[in-house]
């Protein structure tokens, strides 16, 4: 028996209030995410999709209905207690490391996601065997760059981290933001296989935004289309399996009209 | 004479390396300019020196520049991240705040002198050292304790979240760490050290001037970049002991420039194109590869 890991609820989120910019980005959007849910997203530029990915992770405050995890709210809740439960993976490879720090130093900080920091010695050389296997597991060269600063990996390998970074502890929620985008075709196909082993193997609860309508297809157990602030399509299962890319044009050009 | 001189170069440079340090922490790993330490540095000086003259112990006073030192580093916190005001901003208002409030420690008077108080330097251990050599002894006990403290705290969960919010602020909080906080932290512990600093210097100097904190920054930032220019690329740890060895330079620096004849009044000037001038190596160094790439351009390939 499947149960809510995380429940959007009526939730409205507007950028620039009270201004005459005002906009209103989700628009009393609903969604029940189950646990072990791998969840691909599509919708086009504007739609929400990184706006419902922020309000999730409390970089915007919503201001109406609920967010719950496991039935409780955390609509208040800071972006840094968020992390306790939540990772997430953006799009720019510049943004989810830290570039004068080394691969492991960057690994090593992801082990203590949403944890209090002390005054402790941080034991980097004891987590280094454990890193050098977790990064040999990506097949990208990345273990033989453990001591590298990361502002001198290519991108591929950044992202590659990044991701590596983000499941390091197991999150309940992990929300990618088309980490794969920036990346040349075969680069980005090679993460994408690994990144849907990895969800697999740790049976991760999943939220992956994407433009690509076959990766959409391809991974995940459910697929949700967002336009204008809402949800207009959820399929998942069977149902979603026997989704074509022409179905999802189709559906889409009926979108435009 | 000139020996005398040398050691005298390697005091002041030992201790004005607190200094150095201390900005290391927000200019270098925080990633911003902090003027706070203009402000700062003369109240380390002004308190410390005025609670000599109450009776305090120096060891004492100098623990109280400290606090003072992270009470400036506090304020300018709160107003970059709570209030939201640019660091460069907040720095230069408390700054400027703090010139006022060095005047109140001081009585309304804009210089406060030692005279006969005890200092650190006159500390009995001291007492047998050949002239100037005080300075060195005690610019190297501070310097080598406050190195061994940074690397460990660097070195530890904290100093690594730390430095991860100079690094990649996004990433960081990402990650739960509170970059807010990590940001005060890091501008009070900084603070804290250039009160130290302000300390050292006004009992070495045997004074706490109102005006002593003109230009400091620039002397800081001199000791980073001299440091990085001399030796190159280092790891972490090095680069602490670089700042020290970059203050010394630097000491040496201004020494020839009086050698040469100009005086005091001038070394302002001096110190501002000093630190220009390695601010600029990479640009220099661009331009002799190309000369050299021009060069190669046009020699023949036989």
């Amino acid at each position: 028996m499947t149960k809510p890991i995380l429940e959007l609820r009526h939730v409205v989120t507007k950028v620039n209030r009270n201004t005459p910019e005002e906009l209103t980005l989700l628009k009393d959007l609903n969604l029940t995410i189950n646990e072990g849910d791998f969840i691909t997203i599509l919708g086009s530029n504007g739609a929400g999709k990184s706006t419902l990915f922020n309000t999730i992770a409390g970089n915007l405050t919503i201001d109406s209905g609920d967010i719950l995890l496991r039935g409780e709210s955390i609509a208040n809740e800071s972006e840094e207690r968020r992390t306790r439960f939540l990772s997430r993976v953006f799009q720019d490879p510049k943004l989810g490391t830290a570039p004068r720090m080394t691969v492991a130093e960057n690994l090593l900080l992801a082990t203590k996601r949403g944890e209090h920091r002390h005054l402790a010695p941080r034991h980097l050389n004891q987590h280094m065997a454990e890193f050098k296997e977790m990064t040999s597991g990506m097949g990208n060269g990345l273990n033989e760059r453990l001591t590298t600063p990361t502002g001198s990996l290519s991108g591929g390998q950044r992202q590659a981290l990044s991701f590596l970074m983000a499941t390091l502890k197991k999150p309940d929620i992990l929300l990618l933001d088309e980490h794969t985008a920036a990346l040349d075709p075969k680069t980005s196909q090679e993460l994408m296989t690994a990144t849907n082993d990895r969800i697999i193997a740790q049976n991760l609860t999943c939220l992956m935004i994407t433009h690509h309508l076959d990766d959409a297809l391809k991974y995940g157990n459910r697929l949700i289309v967002i336009s204008d602030g809402k949800i207009t399509y959820d399929v998942s299962g069977e149902e979603k399996q026997q989704l074509t890319q022409e179905k999802l044009y189709s559906f889409f050009s009926d979108l435009q009209e | 004479m000139t020996f005398g001189l040398g050691v005298s170069a390697i005091g002041q440079g030992l201790l004005w390396a607190t200094l150095g340090l201390g900005l290391f922490l927000t200019f270098r790993i925080l990633d911003f300019p902090d003027m706070t330490v203009e402000g700062t540095f003369p109240m380390g000086a002004a308190a410390c020196v005025a609670a000599i003259n109450n009776g305090i112990n120096p060891i004492w006073a100098t623990l109280i520049a400290i606090g003072v030192g992270m009470l400036c580093g506090l304020a300018t916190g709160l107003l970059y991240t709570k209030g939201r005001i640019p660091i460069l901003l907040a720095g230069i208002l408390v700054m400027t705040a703090a010139y006022s409030v060095n005047l109140r420690i001081m009585h309304g008077r804009s210089n406060l002198t030692l005279l006969d108080k005890p200092s650190l330097l006159k500390l009995p251990i001291f007492a047998h050292s050949p002239m100037y050599f005080d300075s060195v002894f005690l610019g190297f006990t501070v310097i080598v304790i406050l190195t061994l403290v940074l690397i460990y705290f660097l070195q530890t969960d904290l100093g690594q979240a730390f430095i991860a919010t100079g690094d990649n602020e996004k990433m960081a909080r990402s990650l739960g760490i509170k970059t807010d906080n990590m940001k005060i932290m890091g501008l009070m512990v900084s603070n804290g050290v250039i009160g130290l600093g302000g300390a050292l210097v006004a009992q070495n100097d045997g004074y706490a001037d109102v005006n002593m904190g003109i230009g400091v920054i620039v002397i800081a930032l001199a000791s980073i970049i001299i440091g990085e220019v001399a030796f190159g690329e280092l790891t972490m740890n090095q680069r602490l002991v670089a700042v020290t060895l970059g203050s010394i330079l630097y000491r040496f620096v201004l020494l020839i420039v009086l050698k040469l004849g100009f005086n005091t009044n001038d070394l302002k000037l001096f110190s501002s194109v000093v630190l220009a001038l390695c601010m600029m190596v990479p640009v220099f160094r661009d331009m002799f590869n190309l000369k050299r790439v021009w060069k190669r351009g046009i020699s023949t390939h036989d």
